[in-house]
């Protein structure tokens, strides 16, 4: 009897209330990370224009692994696509700013595009290994034009060319706020698409592919399209990036920019909106201090072996808590979006 | 030298090339085949032989030849030895879940690749060959007396070399007798047919799971303490390897170890001689998309029978 | 009219012959059961009528189009709604969200107007107490009950249905049956079924598979004194 009530009160007020409680939460964290840079020291802010920017890549992630269930190791490639359109264009075709940024999310998207017809046709391990695949040739391209890309060396993108709107974003404040500002963004529209419906029905996919498909849904479609979604969201990440920190440079291509934003989902929870983002934050902050530590204590070469941490973390992950953080909480609090 | 002798000596490092990538490719594919377990550290094993075969080596005075072979027996084991306590202590805790292993798979590279770049450094390091004597090979010539034999410049192998060939095939055709004709190698061909069954017939699958890894993984670096008196031990060595395996392993068939080393002969000769012709990196960015062409359009055919 | 039929549809699976040149047809608003012993093609055959199978030849015709080479998610959004053989829903979703997983496919309209339906199929699967319960912590068949309300949800010209009272007590057979009679009011039912008790009180008209062919066709009754039937199939039970 008692459950019977609670499900008839289930059924009305927290209904309405999910809705509200999660743009309120997605508001505040967006006023939060606001303040936070008048609150924090230049060191932290900095850092976070960075996190910022690297968890809209988390975000993008996040569309094709955590909602639609297809496991990319391959989303260097994305980033890198949107991160070489900008520098290159801005480098060689000397074009402004604003133009640079739409050729680096067109060719993000492009990419995506292609990678997604192939890879789909694949899935489980075999997708992965796809997509691996593919990223590697993409970053092996890279250093094949090393004329124009410097290879590993990469290449500065002058101060000039990281105007937008009048704003110098080399300037410590106005890049802050238009990290923020595409943070802002890209998280909104995660958390709109994820209660669209197509978004319940990326998860639908992820949860029970052959009923989704048996429902009437045209999978290949859904997959395509979130494949789009998250190269794109990877795209515009690599395309701030450059413009935001002045730099493209190969390793950004390179496999471990693959494995990190994997990394950065599963430690903040996958199939949760704000799980990237405490993913990017606590990774990255493990990173520095350990970094920090060892070059104190121990040696250079300590500090430069920064992916052992990140090693380390996606085994016990794995092993104890492949929920994530979110996940965790969520366990807790079930209106998380 | 002219093209045919050039040629000669570029499908002889490609037998080399071959000779060990059967091995390593061997050892991704019985772990796979068995397993189901797509080990992406892999190559760190590879590279793991290979520092260690250094490590041995260096600790071990008196004749070059000593430590080596004490090395090419204990560095094997040791690795080996590593695997099974990671079968034992990671895969087997996520239940060999294919793509929560791959992940902790890919958390296994960096914390091996990386715990070696701290303590081994990041420079290359040679293993001095246990035996190295120069052979110099002829060439057969169409001249003014007909067929003759000469001896071209630079046309010339080592003993070691033709060791290492040698070994490589003595070691394959060991591993065909145990898996064919023993009865480990029934028990696990056994488990590769059908998991739960062997468990019903009493077969510690366990058991057969951590020596099936560990073997892969001594296969490995087994494989590169043959080549590191040839190569040098350097903590990044193990990505080439492992790209080649991939390859090897995708385009053999799975589980099949006879598909797996004529595959490698095929992709070590063609991989000496191609790089002939192209820059090694567009050779490597054409063996990437070879790989995700043949899955793309052929998943079932070359990949095994994973999925229905 | 029919509202679906086969004309020489066969399969083979690498040279048995699963289902053999079978003309099928079944009327509007009739509730048909497909029996026959294991392994007669009934859900090899059912199967290419959904799409889920490849036909090696012959052709399907739904709603007086061809829909031989068109792909399962097609055929449903032509108005099939389909439950499969082993309970199949999204069992780390809610109750609701599977059935508005379902209808939010037909019904392109605001979230309450979803909420509506939802609401009223769960009604009709005796499942609206649950609506929040995640659907993996039913009862079995609690859960077989959520698959055709999903099929519901599809507001479905043909539902197929395949061996969906296996595994169901008693009672809930029995609920089961009303349930076929309530739904075949609006919708054409095609059911695989092995509850004799079942293809008795609920079909009216039942056809007969028996190594992937057609073996007899009729009524319940005309079936039940069907020799041939009996030595084949019932005749064996």
């Amino acid at each position: 009897m008692s459950q019977l009530t609670e499900s008839a009160a289930g059924f009305q007020k927290p209904l309405l209330s999910q809705g509200s409680r999660s743009i309120l939460l997605h508001v505040g964290i967006v006023i939060l990370l606001f303040l936070l840079y008048f609150a924090l020291p230049v060191y932290h802010s900095g850092n976070l224009a960075r996190i910022l920017v690297l968890a809209v890549f988390a975000m993008g992630y996040n569309v094709l692994f955590g909602y639609t269930g297809l496991l990319s190791l391959g989303h260097a490639l994305f980033f890198a696509s949107g991160m070489y359109g900008f520098g290159l264009a801005i480098q060689f075709i000397d074009v402004v700013p604003i133009v640079a940024i739409i050729i680096g999310l067109l060719s993000a998207v492009v990419v995506s595009v292609v990678v997604g017809i192939l890879a789909l046709r694949t899935t489980g391990v075999a997708f992965m290994i796809v997509t691996l695949m593919f990223a590697q040739a993409g970053y092996l391209t890279v250093l094949l034009f090393g004329e124009y890309t410097r290879g590993d060396e990469g290449f500065n993108i002058h101060r000039s060319d990281r105007v937008l709107f009048g704003f110098d974003l080399s300037q410590a404040t106005n890049r802050y706020f238009c990290a923020l500002i595409l943070f802002a963004i890209c998280f909104f529209l995660t958390a709109w698409l994820v209660h669209s419906r197509f978004g319940k029905t990326l998860v639908a996919i992820r949860e029970n592919e052959e009923r989704a498909r048996m429902l009437g849904y045209d999978i290949q479609r859904h997959k395509l399209i979130a494949v789009i979604i998250s190269g794109a969201l990877s795209g515009a990440a690599g395309v701030a990036y450059a413009l935001l920190f002045g730099y493209a440079g190969a390793s950004f291509a390179a496999v471990q920019y693959s494995i990190l934003p994997l990394l950065y989902v599963l430690l903040g929870g996958a199939g949760t909106t704000i799980g990237p983002l405490i993913g990017t934050v606590f990774m990255f902050y493990l990173i520095d201090l350990s970094s920090d530590l060892a070059s104190a204590y121990l040696s250079s070469e300590f500090a430069s072996a920064y992916m052992l941490i990140a090693g380390i973390v996606l085994i016990l992950l794995t092993l104890f808590a492949p929920q994530g953080f979110a996940g965790l909480l969520r366990s807790k609090c079930k209106w998380l979006p | 030298m002219d093209f045919g002798p050039y040629l000669f000596v570029a499908s002889l490092e490609g037998a080399i090339t071959a000779a060990v990538l059967a091995l390593t490719a061997v050892g991704l594919s019985i772990v796979f085949g068995i397993m189901r377990v797509v080990n992406v550290a892999h190559g760190e094993f590879y590279m793991l032989g290979a520092v260690l075969a250094w490590w041995i080596t260096s600790m071990i005075a008196g004749h070059p030849a000593l430590g080596f072979w004490v090395a090419i027996v204990a560095a094997p084991l040791l690795v080996g030895a590593l695997a099974v306590l990671c079968d034992r202590f990671i895969l087997n805790k996520v239940n060999y879940d294919p793509e929560r292993t791959i992940v902790a798979t890919i958390g296994l590279l960096y914390v091996i690749q990386q715990t070696t770049l701290m303590t081994f450094g990041p420079e290359a390091r040679p293993v001095q060959a246990p035996f190295n004597e120069r052979i110099a090979l002829p060439w057969f010539e169409y001249g003014e007396s007909g067929f003759q034999m000469i001896w071209p410049w630079g046309l010339s192998t080592t003993t070691y070399k033709l060791f290492v060939i040698v070994a490589a095939i003595i070691v394959l055709l060991v591993l065909w007798w145990v898996m064919t004709r023993t009865r480990i190698g029934l028990i696990m061909r056994a488990t590769q047919l059908d998991q739960e069954m062997a468990q019903a017939h009493g077969i510690a699958v366990n058991k057969v799971y951590a020596l099936v890894f560990g073997l892969g993984a001594a296969l490995a670096a087994l494989g590169a303490v043959l080549v590191v008196p040839i190569q040098q031990a350097y903590y990044l060595m193990g990505s080439d390897p492992l790209l080649l395996s991939f390859i090897v392993v995708i385009i053999g068939g799975l589980g099949s170890v006879l598909g797996t080393v004529v595959a490698a002969v095929l992709i070590g000769m063609s991989d000496g001689i191609i790089s002939v012709f192209f820059t090694p990196t567009l050779a490597k960015i054409l063996a990437t998309l070879l790989v995700a062409f043949v899955l793309v359009f052929k998943p079932n055919g070359l990949f095994g029978k994973s999925r229905e | 009219m029919s509202l679906i039929s086969t004309r020489g549809l066969s399969k083979n699976y690498a040279g048995l012959q699963a289902v053999s040149n079978v003309d099928f047809n079944l009327p509007e608003g009739q509730v048909r059961a497909l029996i026959g012993p294991n392994g007669a093609g009934k859900t090899t055959f059912v199967g290419m009528l959904s799409g889920r199978i490849k036909s090696s030849s012959g052709s399907v015709i739904f709603s007086e189009k061809d829909i031989t080479k068109l792909p399962a998610h097609k055929r449903m959004t032509m108005g099939m709604a389909y439950t499969f053989q082993i309970t199949s829903v999204f069992s780390k979703l809610s109750v609701h969200e599977n059935v508005a997983l379902a209808a939010r496919r037909v019904i392109r309209d605001k979230p309450s107007v979803v909420n509506a339906k939802v609401t009223s199929v769960l009604e009709k699967v005796y499942l609206a107490d649950r609506y929040d319960q995640i659907a993996g912590d039913l009862s079995y068949g609690h859960q077989r009950l959520l698959e055709i309300g999903m099929g519901l949800a599809q507001s479905p010209k043909l539902f197929i249905l395949d061996e969906p009272t296996q595994g169901l007590s008693a009672t809930e057979v029995e609920g089961f049956i009303e349930l076929i009679r309530v739904l075949s009011e609006n919708t054409t039912i095609l059911l695989i079924e092995h509850n004799m008790d079942v293809v008795m009180k609920a079909a009216h008209y039942i056809t007969v598979l028996n190594f992937g062919e057609i073996l007899a066709e009729g009524t319940p009754d005309e079936i039940r004194a069907n020799q041939s039937v009996q030595t084949a199939y019932l005749g064996s039970h």
